[in-house]
């Protein structure tokens, strides 16, 4: 996955200490941005061999006479004399200043259009490259003026040159995130036909660079309403045959590339949690791919450390948890639900590996779980022959919406009746308990209620334990608590009459 | 946090659904103040519960980082010539090459030369250039296809088609890949040496406007001696045409029949 990726794109070597910082900071305004509903991001390829760019060199800023002698020298001369002026070019628009210098300079882009359309390989090529720094620009100005450029790009994702083609991805999803305008004009322009037709390169790159620009796509403001339902054949992805090649990319294999799949999962994500027609992905058989995925990554993170497993494992419990809540799912046929017991053993092997790894995705990997049991017997009936009651437990105090959603599983279980609550109790569920009880959060304490709720129901033996244990006091502390109160004295009463 | 170790094992082992306990509810379970209900739950797309998941993934984008400290070097061969006839391009690394021959040799029209960028257009330009039945049957019927992958209308002539992709593709008017025909049927004796005319009178530019017209760059690409290669002039290549030309309108106005793809 990461080779091509680390091959092309390593970090500058500068001081861990910095690295984290700029990490940090990165996280702060990705936070921000996604509290805002803005959250986008470009990608950026750059391939400067070492020896061009020099030891500590960095490429001039160039001015408008520069900028105009450069095209001057494009577009006559040599092969070899253009090529090198597009180079000069390229260097210089790794710069905002030229890159405002160029676009503000009369006829720049049709010149530049001009040598992306000519009959020579290596000047497309290098066009292609000052193209894509445009793209990548955070002024909307810059972006923009790639417009009359977008239908070639278009044009260039049937060819044949990987290389040529990989780029052109590239720099068409660094311009669809810039604005709904557009993307009202690469709709209409074929983009997602365009797109169907090309996910069926056998390049790795071609795939990758497929995915992350169709998951652009997919994650305008508009897509649920726009792009992803089939209304119109032309601008749908439903529509399109794309579904199910995305479905192909992601099924485990020795034919898995995890860089492209990690693409694709998040554009599937983006499909379901848009909740607009998820039935037609379950009959193209999304829950047994995804089903098995979680079981080829559980055996993966397994094997070896350091994977970056969790940027697969993320979209890949998102969509099968949304897909599992739809009302399609009772009629369908048992070929296309979930019915794996070996999920649960996979998921859990998942959340250790949050555990240790990536604390933040354990709700994620929770709600997996929840959507698992939930209506299932025979998942609450895993979880108890599979003795992950206790693992599931240890999970408690990692924080409070992690209890909560333990604590709500565990609920799924004990709903279900005297048979599942006999395996719950005795054991270190109630112990547990008088622990959650005692935490401040009103959530946490609250669901802990309707879990010992339950368990007296179906239980009664274990009141008396409860009692012993100091529970009644630990039930007091919360006797004021508007949320709990009802709840705290109909146990309190339960426990002194049994 | 541990798990049990029979698990590990559970997972390699064949696919199994458990056979569910007995499930039997008490009608008190839920009743107030108690209001647990077990039930799958779904997130849409903007949920705040999706907030971490979002930043690492954008997190992971954005390391795509924009210094490049280690770049390896492109795997460099002895040099080569492009084998197609007439093109004496040299290369020394294999992606050079495979870009340069998808660009010029890949899908090129065996009448005029012409290099597409895609099968699609090429299909299109051999029917719209060179097929006489596409022709006689463009006077009866809507033949001419619109360019847009995907989409299938059709139209009369090819400004209809071009009006078309420009209102509802949003193309561009003079969008390289859809020249209307100069002359006016490829059985015209006069087509011949003006597709010739207008190649050769192509050849000298490097205008912006002649695209994938000319197939091969008679550039070399590293220092050769003189002596040793065939040089390609231009001069050269139009001479061949001319002949080529010459010879196909002497044949009489019998054309192909089968239009055929450029077989480099």
């Amino acid at each position: 996955m990461w080779s091509r990726r680390q091959g092309r794109l390593r970090p500058v070597v500068c001081g861990v200490e910095e690295l984290r910082r700029r990490r940090r900071e990165r996280e702060a305004v990705l936070r921000k941005a996604r509290r805002e509903q803005q959250l986008v991001s470009k990608r950026l390829l750059r391939d400067d061999a070492p020896e061009e760019a020099g030891e500590g060199c960095v490429s001039a800023i160039l001015g408008e006479t520069e900028v105009q002698q450069l095209l001057r020298q494009a577009q006559r001369g040599t092969e070899e004399k253009r090529e090198r002026a597009l180079v000069s070019l390229r260097r210089g628009l790794q710069h905002p200043e030229t890159q405002q210098t160029f676009i503000q300079l009369e006829g720049s882009m049709r010149t530049l259009v001009g040598l992306l359309t000519s009959n020579q390989a290596q000047l497309q090529l290098e066009a292609a490259r000052c193209l894509h720094e445009l793209s990548h620009s955070e002024q909307s100005t810059v972006a923009e003026a790639c417009l009359p450029a977008t239908s070639y790009l278009l044009t260039y994702l049937s060819s044949h040159s990987s290389d040529f083609i990989e780029l052109c991805l590239y720099t068409l999803g660094n311009l669809i995130v810039e604005s709904e305008a557009v993307r009202r004009q690469l709709l209409p322009q074929g983009i997602v036909p365009a797109l169907a037709a090309c996910i069926q390169s056998p390049h790795v790159a071609v795939l990758e660079a497929l995915g992350f620009a169709l998951s652009q796509l997919l994650q305008a403001k508009e897509a649920p309403e726009k792009i992803i339902p089939p209304v119109s054949a032309s601008s749908s992805i439903l529509a399109s045959t794309l579904p199910q090649h995305m479905l192909q990319l992601l099924q485990p294999g020795p034919k898995l590339n995890p860089g492209v799949a990690v693409e694709f999962a998040w554009c599937l994500h983006y499909i379901i949690c848009s909740q607009v027609s998820n039935s037609l992905l379950i009959v193209h058989g999304a829950l047994s791919t995804l089903g098995l995925l979680l079981l080829d990554m559980a055996e993966a993170v397994q094997r070896t450390e350091d994977t970056g497993l969790e940027l697969l494992a993320c979209p890949v419990l998102r969509c099968v948890s949304n897909l599992l809540t739809e009302a399609e799912m009772e009629t369908v046929g048992g070929q296309m639900q979930l019915r794996d017991e070996r999920v649960v053993a996979a998921l859990f092997i998942l959340l250790q590996f949050f555990f240790q790894k990536q604390p933040s995705l354990l709700p994620e990997g929770l709600w997996l779980l929840n959507n698992l049991t939930a209506n299932s017997p025979s998942f609450c009936t895993s979880l108890l022959s599979l003795d992950l009651i206790e693992p599931l437990l240890q999970l408690l105090p990692v924080s409070n919406v992690v209890s909560v959603m333990v604590l709500t599983v565990l609920c799924n279980v004990a709903e279900k009746g005297p048979a599942y609550c006999q395996r719950l109790w005795p054991g270190p569920l109630l112990p547990a308990l008088l622990q959650t009880l005692l935490f401040s959060d009103t959530e946490v304490v609250g669901q802990s209620l309707e879990l010992l709720h339950l368990l007296f129901l179906y239980q009664p033996e274990a009141v008396q334990v409860f009692l012993q244990q100091s529970g009644l006091q630990a039930l007091e502390k919360h006797h004021e608590e508007a949320q709990l109160q009802d709840r705290v004295y109909a146990l309190q009463q339960t426990a002194l009459q049994g | 946090m541990q798990l049990p170790p029979a698990l590990r094992a559970r997972l390699a082992a064949g696919p199994g659904t458990a056979e569910p306990l007995p499930v039997a509810r008490d009608p008190t379970a839920n009743a107030a103040p108690f209001r647990f209900a077990a039930r799958p739950v779904r997130f849409p797309r903007e949920h705040e519960f999706f907030e971490d998941g979002d930043v690492q993934r954008h997190l992971y984008l954005q390391d795509v980082l924009l210094q490049v400290a280690d770049v390896p070097e492109k795997p460099r061969v002895p040099a080569f010539t492009c084998q197609v006839a007439g093109c004496c391009q040299v290369f020394d690394a294999l992606d050079d090459y495979e870009h340069h021959y998808h660009t010029l040799h890949r899908n090129v029209c065996s009448f005029c030369k012409r290099a597409f960028p895609s099968g699609h257009l090429l299909d299109a330009h051999i029917l719209e250039w060179h097929d006489s039945l596409f022709q006689i049957l463009s006077e009866r019927q809507d033949m001419y296809q619109c360019l847009v992958e995907g989409c299938t209308e059709k139209f009369k002539t090819s400004r209809d088609r071009k009006d078309h992709m420009v209102r509802t593709h949003l193309y561009p008017v003079d969008f390289r890949f859809d020249k209307p025909k100069k002359s006016r049927s490829p059985a015209s004796p006069g087509a011949g040496t003006k597709a010739s005319a207008e190649v050769q009178g192509n050849s000298g530019e490097r205008s912006e406007g002649d695209a994938m017209e000319i197939c091969t760059e008679p550039v070399v690409a590293s220092p050769a001696p003189v002596g040793e290669r065939r040089t390609c002039s231009h001069r050269d290549i139009d001479h061949r045409k001319k002949s080529q030309d010459t010879e196909k309108n002497s044949a009489g106005p019998r054309e192909p029949l089968l239009p055929r793809r450029g077989v480099p």
